[in-house]
Order: structure tokens, then C-alpha cells, then sequence
């Protein structure tokens, strides 16, 4: 009874206000109520003209259509196309298109290729293990060699831990996806080598550029970024921060910076990931890498990304650093989850290699006085110089003035390369993808010094290439 | 039902709108391309191409939702617990000198990683310590912590049944004999290489194996690489660029996905298997050119795989061959799974179809699964290889493969080429195919829901509710059998499933070992999903059925 009372004061008061209102208000309010049954009634219609086409001129459209060529043709005398055959294995007396040459182009830098120790651990693992492993580490292609071999390498590093990737390209390409994503923010070296910019493509993230080896510079982009985080506090929380560097450029044979690196560090609180495939296993007391050379705590370097490629003379990559940061990638690095592991002939070969290392730890510091021999006897060519660090054992050689364009540079070292291939020494030039690469360096020769190399050998080449600028370039 | 809309005995049929994700006509839960007298299209499939589907019944959609939720309750429990410090964190944290930098990971991106994956994480990463064949060694690891850390015992269990992986032909043994050219090349080339292909890195080794590699697959010209994912993710990038339109599979590969973002193409997916979604996002891409400012695709690449390991579906390859030569567009088979596992002759989807190499732009493959090997390799036209040889990232920038891995690929592919003057190969091949048949065909009778075609040797059983993944590992492993699970994020969240990879080296003892004990499980965990009426066969079977067709 009382809710009826109720209702029929609601209805009373709504035809109240009805009698009451405004003529405006009812009229205004009659109109919009029927243009909403309008709009109710009349057909949708889409934005965009998308049935302008007929089904005729749709098919014409498609037969029309051609497309590129899959791959556009490669001239027949394209540099990079014919490539040199290595008959026999690549050690230190190499076989090149038919003619024995002392090498000097294979990163072979401790001379462990053809080392009898470490083809007997292969052998002993091959009879054990056959060849390949037959899945990827997370459906039972972990073998007891590979939890070895990453044991064996954290405690070399004096590391925590370590991961190991089949393959020394995937290895920090797939290590910089895992931590960095989108919206991140990575400073990055210039000269930094291409399996580096593929591992921040493929990370999406913010890349900034500073000059080769500028602290000064990095430290410029730091400060702009610390007063854009003034700005907006809340996103600076989040956005992560990394420098990628490596320990000896591959493209230029510089050392970089440490100590600094990681005063920037604190103090702008930036993480570090330093490449070092080809620092370790020459830099440092006992070829720890670039961390041992300058001194510095292995826990102070977030991560630390080497390929087994160079000094350890086998195949795939490593990552080492403290647990917390490595173990991330067991989930989320796409080369260690997606890809089958390493062959198990290749980490005993790697595992008898770092035996090696351990036992003759003054191996190290003759590498280096080689380098530094034939850093000295390059010197002073007339038309080349000399690029690289004196204790790199990967240097390279520029013209110094650049003779028009880069395919008539790349011709003209050619020729010079060519000259010591036909008298006994075996070089290459360095390659690169032209298109590709973000900051191309300048056409050069590549000289790699290795333990096996005899100083007499050295000094013969340093002869020859002298003759070969001589004769090609005056 | 061969023709939808027949009139059968005077009864009109109409058509079953019960399409599945392929867009195939269901029935019974069995997807059927039409079957008319063996031939269905008139020219496409030369033979039948089965495939199952199966969806499972709602009650158990339901209970794999309860279970996340309540794995889901209980980690925020968990993590509430340790974040008062009424429990230890038992993982590992960051140093104390970087405590103020910007953390390294999002509590919310680990959220699964911690709670739910670490309760289960025993059954993945398994280490062995023998040669993964038919049978291997598992080191037996206990945990005294819930899975945070492992501890071995150093006891072995030996002698597991091996039905993880990727093994097909039966490759990975450690035989003298077999072995005895792989230990020579050895000893004569050491294990590295230490420079690449363009550089001082191409050994004879290399342009033996690739002359072989094309001559197995009836192709001009091949290259090979060191890492069967990285020819993926640095080849694709070669090939197209921006501008260039991309059509890849719902269900490809990371390699091939990662390798399409990295181009710098534009990507459109295409429902798994559905070559209408396909028909029709190539009709769109021509007609409507690149999106905004309507300007022609440069070109159109469609990526497909061979066999989708996850599926265990064979791609329509036919189809997609016709589609492609219509609309002008390239095609890029990626053969992990199927190179020597499927074809008369073990050479691949393209002759389990009977179809030319040439229809096929790009034949890509690797040698991990039927080679024993690692590594992989992409073949075509000459003009295609060469140009690869010049631009490819690999070539440039990437170690080359290294001698004894090649020479394993080499006997194991002369073996199946029969090169070795014996049929040991060619038996290897019929012998995967026999087992692959049986296992499946038995699978199906005993109730368990499989995905997948009849011929693929990758064959997913369906467990759906996330208890039951780590049940089925551990009582699998108890029993003495190795086998994979897997479930989110590498299958949908419902879909969580157990994969067998049958291989031409496990005998007959060894399936049926393995199918009576899959057969015990099923009914002990309920996994007998299939509601497909059972066959009432007598236990023996007669080995003609499962001769092969020709």
C-alpha cells in the first residue's frame, strides 16, 4: 500500500514537471528524441570507400600487379662472391686456393685449432655422445658436458654463473632482447659490431649512439637523459638503462674505457654489457679478459657476453655474470630456448681449452708481446696505417687517404692482399654489409697475430705488406 | 560429406558449419579433406590428407581455467608471504650497491615464472649423460627446496625410453663405424673454424656439403650455416626489406618470426593452415598496395613450415603452391621438422606431395632433427644462392659451420641418399614412417585426443588441465620413459600438451612399452578425452595395414 502510494507520488510529480517546463525545453527535447529513432533506423555506412571497388577491377588490379624480382642479380665479379677455399684445416700453415701460407686471418689466437689435447677430449665425447644433441636445452638437450663447461667457465671468470649459447653470433644477439625492451633505453658504442645492433633491433629499444670510444660524449647523453627524467619522474622508474660496449672492437681494435664506463655507471646508475669475444682468452694476467687487464670486480660488470669462437677454438658463445642476471635468460633467451645446444664434441673441446688456459697462464703475455712486435713493425708504411690497440691481436690496416670511393679502396687492398697470398702469407679484408651496417667502417685489411707465429714469421709479414704498398700503391 | 548439399536416398544433407581453426568440415571431431574415391580437388592431393583437431569436451575448458585461477590465488599468497618475510626468498636478488637502479625485472613479468613454472620446472632441462637414441641416461636430480635448486645424486637412471627428441631417423648414435669418417675429419680439421664464410672460414668441407645438400633436394644450389635459428633470423632480413609484405603462419616458428621483425617488413598472420585467410589476405594486399598510402608491395613472402612441431599439422602445400603462383608471390618453406622425416625418400614435404622443388622460392631446413648434426641450410636458384652468399648476415658476420658436424651431415644425407651403396637409409625412412603410424593409429584407438596429421612424427596428446603436466612428466619418468610436456606460453593456456617424437630406431618392444604405459596413465589420470567411438579390434594387429601405399 505504501509502495503504490509511493509510485503514484512519482507519477504525479513527473506529469507535474511535464505541465511546468518550458515550451523551449519540450520542443528541443522532442526533436533530439526523434532524430535518435533516425539515427536507430537509418543503414550503417563504413568510413572508409572500401566497396568502391568492383570485383572486376579488383582481379585487373591483381593480374596488373607484378612483383620485384626475389633477389635482385649479383654481377659476376661482386667482391664477396667467389670466396677463398681453404683445402685442409684453418691452423697456423693454412692451405688457400691451392698455396701454403702462413695464416694470419683466422682469430685462432691461442693456436688451440689444432691442438692434440683438445681433439683427444672431442674424440673421447664423440664416441661417447655421438655428434649432434637432438633437441634444445629444455627437452633433454642438456648434457652433463654443457653443465661443465658452464661451471668451469663461471669459475675461470669468477663468475657466478654462466649460460652457453650454440652459436657466438646468437650469443649477445639474444642476450640484449632478453633484458631490454621496449621503451628501454640502451647507449651504445658506434663502432659496435653487427651481431650487437641486431640484438638491439630486435629488442625495440631507445638506441643512442655516442662517438667511438667519447666518454665526453656518453656522458652528454647521460646528462640529457637525466634532465628528461626530471621531467617526468614516474616514467624514469621504469625505463631500464644499459651501455653496451665490448672489451676489444672487433671493427677497430680499440679497448675501451673501463674504469670510467663504471664511474658513469654509479653515478647515473646505467647497467653494463660488455662483449668480449675477442678479449678474452688474450687480455688480463691470466685472460680473464678486459676486467682482469684494467683490474676491475667481475660483480661490478652486469653481464659479460663472449664467443667461444676465438681464443677457446670451438664454436658457440658464453654469458657470465651473477646469478640473478644470467638465469633470466634460461627462460627468455630466444638463441638458448628456441635453437638446439651446442654439440657435446664442442664443449669438451671448449672445456680441454680452458684446461689449457689454466695451465699455461704466461701464453697470455707472449700473445701480447707479439702483437706489440708487429703493432711496431707496420708501423710507418707508406699509404697504410695502422688501426687497433698495440696489444690487440686483431688489428687493422686503412689506406691512409682514401684513393676516391670505396670500391677503389676496396680494389686496391685487394690487389695488396692478393700479393702476400702469392708469397706465403694469408690475409683477408675485413668484411662488412655495406647497407647494413649503421656506422660502416673504412675498407681495411685485417691482421690477426696468433701464439703459433714465429717471430721470423712476423717480420717476414710485416716485409711483405710493406713491399705489397710499396708496389700497389706508387 | 563430399558433396555438401547431395541429396542421399532422398534425404537433403545440409552443409555442417562446424569449422574448425583450419577451416575444415568437422565431423566427429575428424577433419577430413574430402575423400572421393581417394582423390579430393580433383588435382591437389595425390593421396589422403588426414588431419585431427579434436576439441575437448567444455567440463575440461572449465577445470584448466580452475586450475590457473587457483595456481594463480596461490602464488599471490606466495608472494604476499615473502614480501612480509614470513617466507625466505629462495632466488636470487639484486646487489646491494645497485639496489637504487632502475630494477632489472617487473614483479608482474615474473609473476607466472615464480609461482606457477617453478613448481613444475623439474620436468624440463632434464640433464643426460649418454647419446640421446632411441634409449639414454637421465642423471637423477632431487630438489630439497621445491625446485629453486637441484642437487644430483649421482646415480644415472639408465636406459630411458626416448620420446623427446628430436631424433627421426634414428642419426644420433655412437657406433665406431658409423662414426668413423666424422672421427677422421676430427682429427684432421680440430673442432673450430675461427672466421667466416667470406673471410678466411670456407672450408672444402663446406662446398662438398653443400653440393650434397643440393643434390639430395633436386636444387641448383644450397648454402649452409653454423645454427639452424640464426639461418632464419639472418636470412629473412636479406630477402625483404621495407616495403615488402610479409604473410607468415599463425603458428610459425620464434626463428622465423623473429627473423620477419627483424626485416623490417610489414607482418600479417594468417589463421594456421587456412588457406582461405591466406586467399584472402593476398587478394587485399594487391588490391588495397601498402597500407595508408596505397603504393604496390615491392614483394610478398609467405612463410610456412613444413611440419609445425607444436601442431604436428603437415602445411597444404599444394595449395599454398597454387595460391602462390596465382597471386605472384614468393614462397619460404621452413623444413626443420619435415627434412627426412616425411616423402618416400625422406626429402621433405615437397615429395611427400609429389611436387617440384622449383614451385618452392626458398627451401630452408636444418640438420639437428633427422641429421644428428646441427646447423642448417637454405637452397634454391643459383642466382638466389649467390646472392645469398653476398648479402647474407651469416656469411659476413657468423662463424662458419664447423668440419666434423659437417661430415656428419654428409654420411647421414649419402646414407639416406642410398650414396653409400646400401639401403640402410631408405629402411630408416620406412621404418619412421611404420612406427609413426602405429603409434599414432594405436594412440587414437586407445581414447587420447591427438593433433595433427597421420603421417607427422611429431605427435602432440592433449592434457589441457595444468596439474596434470607435471603428474603425466613425473609418473612418465617413473616408469622409466623420458617424454616432453609442454604448456603456456609455448601452446595456448588451455591447450597444454605432452609431445612425442617417434623415431625410426625405437623397435616395436620399445612403443609398446611406451603405449601400455600411456594406456595405465590415461585411465589413472583421466587423459582419455576422446570422444570418438574406440575400435573394437582384437589386440593383434595385422602388419599389412600398416604397409605403405605404394
Amino acid at each position: 500500500m505504501a509502495a503504490a502510494m509511493g509510485q503514484q507520488w512519482v507519477l504525479v510529480e513527473m506529469v507535474q514537471a511535464f505541465y511546468e517546463a518550458p515550451a523551449y525545453h519540450l520542443i528541443l527535447e522532442g526533436i533530439l528524441i526523434l532524430w535518435i529513432i533516425r539515427l536507430l533506423f537509418s543503414k550503417t555506412y563504413k568510413l572508409q570507400e572500401r566497396s568502391d571497388l568492383t570485383p572486376k577491377e579488383k582481379e585487373e588490379l591483381i593480374e596488373e600487379w607484378q612483383p620485384e624480382p626475389l633477389v635482385p642479380p649479383v654481377p659476376r665479379d661482386h667482391p664477396a662472391l667467389n670466396y677463398s677455399v681453404v683445402s685442409g684445416p684453418p691452423t697456423h700453415k693454412i692451405i688457400v686456393n691451392g698455396k701454403e701460407c702462413i695464416n694470419f686471418a683466422s682469430f685462432n689466437f691461442l693456436g688451440l685449432l689444432d691442438n692434440e689435447r683438445v681433439k683427444n677430449a672431442a674424440h673421447a665425447s664423440l664416441k661417447k655422445y655421438g655428434v649432434g644433441t637432438c633437441g634444445p636445452r629444455g627437452f633433454y638437450g642438456t648434457f652433463d658436458v654443457h653443465l661443465e663447461l658452464e661451471d668451469r667457465l663461471a669459475k675461470f671468470m669468477r663468475a657466478e654463473e654462466a649460460i652457453i649459447y650454440s652459436y657466438g653470433f646468437a650469443t649477445i644477439a639474444s642476450a640484449i632482447p632478453a633484458y631490454s625492451k621496449r621503451g628501454d633505453l640502451v647507449f651504445v658504442d658506434e663502432a659496435a659490431c653487427f651481431a650487437i645492433q641486431k640484438g638491439l633491433q630486435a629488442s625495440r629499444s631507445n638506441i643512442k649512439l655516442f662517438k667511438h670510444n667519447d666518454m665526453a660524449d656518453l656522458e652528454r647523453l647521460l646528462k640529457e637523459q637525466e634532465i628528461e627524467d626530471q621531467k617526468n619522474p614516474r616514467k624514469a622508474r621504469v625505463i631500464r638503462r644499459f651501455i653496451v660496449v665490448e672489451g676489444l672492437y672487433r671493427n677497430t681494435g680499440d679497448i675501451c674505457p673501463l674504469p670510467e664506463l663504471i664511474k658513469l655507471k654509479y653515478k647515473y646508475k646505467v647497467r653494463i654489457f660488455l662483449e668480449e669475444s675477442l678479449s678474452f682468452g688474450v687480455l688480463g694476467e691470466r685472460g680473464r679478459g678486459v676486467t682482469e687487464h684494467f683490474g676491475i670486480n667481475i660483480d661490478d660488470i652486469d653481464l659479460i657476453s663472449a664467443d667461444m669462437e676465438n681464443s677457446l677454438a670451438s664454436i658457440g658463445g658464453f654469458c657470465c655474470g651473477r646469478t640473478f642476471v644470467i638465469d633470466h635468460q634460461r627462460l627468455s633467451g630466444q638463441g638458448y630456448c628456441f635453437s638446439a645446444s651446442l654439440p657435446p664434441l664442442l664443449a669438451a673441446a671448449a672445456i680441454e681449452a680452458l684446461n689449457i688456459m689454466e695451465e699455461n697462464p704466461d701464453v697470455f703475455q707472449v700473445l701480447r708481446e707479439k702483437c706489440k712486435r708487429v703493432h711496431k713493425a707496420l708501423q710507418r708504411i707508406s699509404g697504410l696505417k695502422v688501426v687497433g690497440v698495440s696489444f690487440s691481436p686483431a688489428i687493422h690496416l686503412q689506406l691512409e687517404e682514401s684513393q676516391g670511393s670505396r670500391e677503389i679502396d676496396i680494389k686496391l687492398l685487394k690487389r695488396i692482399v692478393d700479393y702476400c697470398m702469392n708469397n706465403g702469407i694469408a690475409l683477408t679484408q675485413a668484411c662488412y654489409l655495406e647497407k647494413e651496417e649503421k656506422y660502416l667502417p673504412p675498407p681495411s685489411i685485417r691482421v690477426v697475430v696468433t701464439v703459433e707465429q714465429t717471430e721470423q714469421e712476423l717480420d717476414r709479414a710485416a716485409s711483405l705488406i710493406r713491399e705489397a704498398a710499396q708496389s700497389v700503391l706508387n | 560429406m563430399a558433396n555438401p548439399k547431395a541429396v542421399c536416398n532422398g534425404h537433403y544433407h545440409q552443409k555442417q558449419n562446424n569449422l574448425l581453426k583450419s577451416g575444415i568440415y568437422k565431423k566427429n571431431g575428424i577433419a577430413k579433406q574430402i575423400k572421393k574415391n581417394g582423390i579430393s580437388n580433383g588435382s591437389f592431393y595425390k593421396q589422403p590428407f588426414t588431419e585431427h583437431f579434436e576439441q575437448a569436451p567444455m567440463y575440461v575448458a572449465v577445470f584448466t581455467y580452475v586450475g590457473f585461477t587457483v595456481g594463480t590465488i596461490f602464488g599471490y599468497l606466495k608472494d604476499f608471504l615473502r614480501a612480509c618475510g614470513i617466507q625466505k626468498c629462495p632466488f636470487a636478488i639484486e646487489r646491494e650497491e645497485q639496489k637504487d637502479f632502475v630494477p632489472l625485472y617487473q614483479d608482474f613479468e615474473n609473476f607466472y615464472t615464480r609461482n606457477l613454472y617453478i613448481r613444475i620446472r623439474d620436468n624440463w632441462n632434464r640433464p643426460i649423460c649418454s647419446v640421446p637414441g632411441p634409449q639414454f641416461d637421465l642423471m637423477e636430480r632431487v630438489t630439497d627446496d621445491n625446485n629453486w635448486t637441484f642437487r644430483f645424486t649421482g646415480r644415472t637412471i639408465k636406459n630411458v625410453i626416448n620420446m623427446g627428441s628430436y631424433n627421426y631417423l634414428g642419426f644420433a648414435e655412437t657406433d665406431a663405424n658409423a662414426l668413423k669418417t666424422v672421427a677422421d675429419d676430427l682429427q684432421k680439421y680440430g673442432t673450430g673454424v675461427c672466421s667466416t664464410r667470406q673471410e678466411m672460414g670456407n672450408l672444402d668441407k663446406h662446398i662438398e656439403l653443400e653440393n650434397l645438400v643440393a643434390q639430395f633436394l633436386g636444387v641448383e644450389d644450397a648454402l649452409v650455416f653454423g645454427m639452424g635459428f640464426a639461418t632464419n633470423s639472418m636470412n629473412i632480413p636479406a630477402l625483404v626489406g621495407r616495403g615488402c609484405l610479409i604473410l607468415s603462419d599463425e603458428l610459425n616458428h620464434t626463428s622465423l618470426v623473429l627473423g620477419a621483425r627483424l626485416s623490417g617488413a610489414t607482418i600479417r598472420v594468417f589463421k594456421h593452415n587456412n588457406m582461405q585467410s591466406l586467399e584472402k589476405l593476398l587478394r587485399d594486399a594487391i588490391v588495397y598496395g601498402q597500407p595508408r598510402s596505397h603504393r604496390a608491395w615491392r614483394k610478398i613472402l609467405i612463410l610456412v613450415e613444413g611440419i609445425y612441431s607444436m601442431e604436428g599439422s603437415i602445411v597444404r602445400l599444394p595449395e599454398v603452391v597454387a595460391l602462390k603462383k596465382k597471386y605472384k608471390a614468393y614462397l619460404y618453406l621452413d623444413e626443420a621438422h619435415s627434412i627426412g622425416a616425411v616423402g618416400p625418400t625422406g626429402r621433405g614435404v615437397v615429395e611427400y606431395f609429389g611436387m617440384d622443388p622449383d614451385d618452392v622460392d626458398v627451401l630452408m631446413g636444418t640438420f639437428t632433427k633427422s641429421f644428428g648434426a646441427a646447423g642448417g641450410y637454405i637452397a634454391g636458384r643459383k642466382e638466389f644462392m649467390d646472392f645469398l652468399r653476398t648479402h647474407s648476415h651469416s656469411s659476413v658476420y657468423a662463424t662458419s659451420m664447423c668440419p666434423p658436424v659437417a661430415e656428419q651431415i654428409v654420411r647421414a644425407m649419402k646414407c639416406v641418399m642410398g650414396l653409400d651403396g646400401t639401403t640402410k637409409g631408405l629402411q630408416r625412412v620406412q621404418q619412421l614412417r611404420k612406427n609413426t603410424r602405429y603409434f599414432r593409429q594405436r594412440l587414437h584407438e586407445m581414447g587420447f585426443i591427438i593433433y595433427g596429421n597421420d603421417d607427422s612424427p611429431v605427435v602432440p596428446l592433449l592434457l589441457y588441465i595444468p596439474g596434470k603436466i607435471a603428474a603425466f612428466a613425473r609418473r612418465m619418468l617413473e616408469k622409466n620413459i623420458g617424454v616432453v610436456v609442454v604448456g603456456f606460453p609455448a601452446t595456448p593456456i588451455t591447450e597444454s600438451r605432452a609431445r612425442f617424437c617417434v623415431s625410426a630406431a625405437h623397435t616395436r618392444e620399445m612403443l609398446d612399452t611406451v603405449l601400455n604405459a600411456l594406456d595405465e596413465l590415461g585411465d589413472f589420470l583421466q587423459l582419455k578425452y576422446s570422444r570418438n567411438s574406440k575400435s573394437s579390434r582384437p589386440e593383434l594387429y595385422d602388419e599389412t595395414s600398416f604397409e605403405l601405399e605404394d
